[in-house]
This record gives structure tokens, sequence and C-alpha cells, in this order.
């Protein structure tokens, strides 16, 4: 003690979550901390943990079509479209033409609301209170459409295996060009909020810097990858449900920053809708339902699917023994993936910055527990 | 089982004799050839034993030794620089139990294929986190629900249940409402959390 000076510190390991507001769910970050600055972290997670695999292997393929559903329960959709399109692929069957652009718009739209839910809780984070409002005002909308389409608003459970169950309802396309005209402005207002705002910049620009090269080592997919400046994404890469019919721009950033992340996000949102429009253009008539079997039985084999969901790659590798179950259902979750980039993000950095990463990656713990 | 009713359809064994022993299906693959298998044939022989295509996917099926050596090259030669994910499928009737999963992925190639290998229960396959380290969590989840230990990971530990949970939840010999039941009573203070 008789050597130290005022200036001496000492490295202080604190807990961070599991209940804290801005870990989006029950995320514990330890960090490892000198004074204010960062020199690790370590993530503790699985609080939310269900077992969703084991489950899937006792439950026939039909059945476990909504627990999937409860992954990544801000982009249900994402995730129903995923197994469905993983268990069609197994079955070696295709959604009819019909089904397929509804499953586009739907998928679409939820792009849409789980942005928007990043956006709104993640501007909160960072201190800018009012767009949380602003976001979640839109994505009622959206919730409406769900909701009027099958009858739930989060879990929706909206597609079958081989297509879809349910007709548009009268009226569905109207709301979505309502959506469509009056959305974009308000992108464009939500810019006029942030995107020049020094405080927002302050906290965003230059924090949880991750290169093209990190992303790949860290297999971090999604909008991180492209504010990276790599410009993948898989509906163009490998175009599943007709996307490659469609005509719309991958965005990019270059410094791969929160704020490159930001930016990124905001521009797919104005691309989501720019598809919407087309689709609803393109709605053939024809049955919304495959030939499936009731029963479903697909044959020995296994396959892996994956789809962009709107926090990156999520995959579903389905492994078949002949029965009417699963024998083994992983899901590739892209929270869970993306999330062990946290450490090397936020090394050197501030602690409050932890928190601007926490919201740029885009966690559901759902997922990445699940 | 023998008083239950006849399940609709399906062939029944003969009473008293036991019927011959169904080999178990097969996936109905084709071969897979392509530069790529060539290139990879001629670098590691008849460490890998099997290029096969099934539904248009493609993998490889390699001894668990040459596996980080595998990786290694399809990153460093091929292009496959994304681990897309690891998993492993438990067969208890297997003398190879568990069947590891890697999933890659090449930016360059817009290629994805799978590298699968058989290992048995308690052997120890190599970690393939030094050559993607992204492998780190995705390896712990294999050893989180599988048991399968991971020689020279360096963080060896569960990640999504407690650490001091006992037994591996999604080994088949794992009923889905089995718990730990000590653990349970000790930490949450109930007999059961079902």
């Amino acid at each position: 003690m008789a050597d130290s000076t005022y200036l001496d510190s000492t490295e202080l390991v604190i807990n961070m979550g599991p209940q804290h507001p801005s870990t989006h769910g029950v995320l514990r970050v330890i960090l490892r901390l000198d004074g204010e600055k960062v020199l690790g972290t370590e993530c503790v997670i699985g609080y939310l943990h269900r077992g969703v695999e084991k489950i899937g292997e006792n439950r026939t393929y039909q059945m476990f079509a909504p627990y999937v559903d409860r992954a990544d329960y801000v982009a249900a959709i994402s995730n129903g479209l995923g197994y469905c399109l993983a268990v069609e692929k197994l079955l070696n069957v295709e959604a009819p033409p019909r089904a397929q652009v509804i499953r586009v718009i739907l998928t679409e739209l939820n792009r849409i609301s789980s942005h928007l839910v990043w956006l709104g809780t993640h501007c909160l984070d960072i201190g800018a209170i009012t767009p949380l409002f602003y976001t979640f005002r839109e994505r009622e909308m959206i919730m409406n459409i769900y909701e009027k389409y099958c009858g739930a608003r989060l879990t929706t459970h909206a597609f079958r295996i081989g297509g879809l169950q349910y007709e548009l309802y009268e009226g569905f396309e109207q709301e979505c060009r309502e959506f469509c005209d009056v959305f974009p402005p308000l992108v464009d207002d939500y810019e006029q909020l942030l995107t020049g705002n020094r405080i927002l910049l302050g906290r965003m620009s230059n924090v949880g810097v991750l290169t093209a090269e990190d992303c790949k080592a860290y297999g971090v997919t999604g909008p991180m990858l492209r504010a990276a400046g790599v410009k993948w994404d898989l509906r163009k890469a490998q175009p599943y449900s007709g996307y490659e019919q469609y005509d719309f721009e991958i965005p990019t950033g270059r410094n791969g920053d929160t704020f490159d992340r930001y930016v990124v996000r905001m521009e797919e949102m104005r691309q989501s809708v720019r598809i919407v429009l087309q689709a609803l253009e393109r709605i053939p008539e024809g049955p919304i339902m495959a030939k499936v079997p009731k029963v479903i039985k697909p044959p020995v084999g296994e396959v892996y699917v994956s789809i962009e969901a709107p926090k990156g790659e999520l995959g579903y590798f389905i492994a078949s023994d002949g029965s009417t179950l699963p024998y083994r259902v992983r899901i590739r979750p892209p929270s869970f993936v993306n999330l062990q980039a946290l450490d090397i993000m936020a090394r050197g950095s501030l602690v409050a910055d932890v928190v601007a990463i926490i919201g740029t990656i885009d966690i559901v713990l759902g997922e990445v527990d699940r | 089982m023998a008083d239950q009713p006849k399940q609709e359809g399906k062939p029944q064994p003969a009473p008293g004799g036991q019927a011959a022993p169904k080999a178990p299906p097969k996936m109905a693959v084709t071969a897979w050839e392509s530069d790529l298998t060539r290139m990879l044939q001629e670098q590691f022989g008849d460490r890998i034993l099997e290029f096969s295509s099934y539904l248009g996917q493609e993998f490889l099926l390699a001894k668990p030794e040459a596996v980080v050596t595998i990786t290694e090259f399809l990153k460093l030669e091929a292009g496959f620089d994304y681990l897309v994910d690891v998993t492993a499928v438990d067969y208890p009737d297997r003398p190879e139990r568990f069947e590891l999963v890697y999933i890659l992925y090449s930016f360059s190639r817009n290629q994805r294929i799978r590298m699968k290998t058989g290992i048995a229960d308690g052997f120890k396959p190599a970690t393939v986190a030094g050559v993607h380290p992204t492998a780190n969590w995705m390896e712990r989840e294999v050893f989180d629900m599988f048991g399968i230990e991971f020689d020279g990971h360096p963080d060896m530990r569960r990640i999504l249940l407690p650490e001091e949970w006992q037994g591996y939840p999604l080994r088949k010999d794992y009923p889905i409402l089995q718990q730990d039941q000590a653990w349970v009573r000790e930490n949450l203070g109930i007999d059961s959390a079902q």
C-alpha cells in the first residue's frame, strides 16, 4: 500500500445483467474493467434455455413448427419460413407460387418489424427515448396485418410445411400498400431525428468496430457483416422462395462500426418495402398448399437449409430417420453466433460502449438460449 | 405393447419367430465429384472416406483425426473461410456413436458443404477453434448437449446449462422429462421443474 499512489488502479470485475435493461432479456456479461476501460468480457447465457432441439426430437414435423417461432420471437415469421423450407427440402416439395409470394411479403414485413424493435430499443439504450414510441407505432401496423392474417401477433405460426394454411383476408393488399405508402417517409423522419444527431454519432461512430475478416472468422452474418463492407445476403447469394425475381439492393457499410450497422439496417427497411411492393404486384392465383401428406415421414436423410433472417443466417439442420419425428433438429441461430463477437468488439472500449455494442448486435435471447 | 391394437398399415413381425433384423434404411446419396473433391482426394487420400451428395447438398465423411487439417486446407486453399455451424447427431446403435457435423461456406465460391465424422463415446476430437474462432461457442454447445469433449479447446465448459448440471440432454438415452434432480432441488428449492 505504501507504494500505491492515487493514480493506481486495480482490475475490477463486475456483473452486467442478467437483470439489466440494456441486455435485451436475460444476458449476463461479466466485465473485467480497468477504470472505465473494458479489458475483457465473458457472456453467461442459457437463462432462457428451454431445450427446443430436444423438444423437436419428440414432436412430429408439424407439431414442432410453432416452437421455432419462440426462438427469435421478434422475427417469428422468419423462423417459421426457415423451418418450413428445411422440411420441404427434406420432403423434396416446393410451396406453390402463390404461397411463395405471400411468404415473401410477410417475411419482409417481419424484417421491418424486427428492425423497428431493434431501432427503438437500441436508441433507448444509448439515450434517445423518442424513437421507441415512433417505431412501435409503425410496428403496430404490421402486427395488425399479422393478426388479421393468422390471428397471432408475435409468435405467429403463419406458414405451414408445404405452403400456407390461410388464404389472404380481404383488404390485405390494400393494408400492405397503405403501410408501404406511409412507412418510407417515416424512415426519413427517423433519419432526420437520429442520423446527424451529434450525441448519437458520438455514441455510435467507431464504437464496436468489427472488420470483415473478424466477421468471417467469428461467423458473424447479417447486417453486421454487411456493415463491414461485405456485400453478402443469402437472398441474393442463394435465393429461396423466389427472391431472385425481386429487384432490391444490398446496403453495405465501410467501417463496420455501430453507426454503419445502424445505416445498413435503416436502408434494409427501405429495401424491404420495395420487395413488398413488387410482391404485391405479382401475387399469382392458384393453390396455397403443395401436395404434402397428412403424416409427414421424410425419407432417411439430412439437410441444412438457411435463410437470411433479420439478424443473419438462420439455418436448420434436420436429420430424418424415416419416421414421423425428426431424428435431430439443429437450429443455427444468428444471435448466438453473432453474440460471440461481443468480446472482441468490446475490448478496449468504455463500459458505456458495451451497452451500445450489445444493442447493435441485435440479439434476441430466446434465440441465443433456445 | 403386445395387447395394443395394431397400428394401421404397419407390417407386424410374425408372432413367435423373430423377424430377420432389417438393415436400417440408408440415405439415398449420390456420388459427389468435382474439382474440389479431386483436390481433397489428392491431398488427403484415404483419410476422407466418402464424397456424397443428398438433395443437391454436398458432404464428405472424414476420419476424425483429419478434421482439423481438412478444415485448415479448405480454408486456406479452397476459400471455405466461414464455419457456419458445428453440431452433432447421436446414433446410439452405431459403434461410432456420435456424428459430428461441420457446415462450411465459401464466400468466393458461394458454396456450402458439410464435413462429417463419426466418433465413439469418450473420443476427444481436436478442436477447430484454432482455424475458425467461431467454433469456440459451437463446440462448447456440442459438449454441453452431447458430452463430447474437444481436445485443445480454449474454454471447454458448458455454455447453456448450469456448469454443475449432470447429464447431456441431446443424447438419445436422456429422456425428454429427465432433469438433474439434485441440482434443481439445491438451486431452485423445488422438486421438479416440469
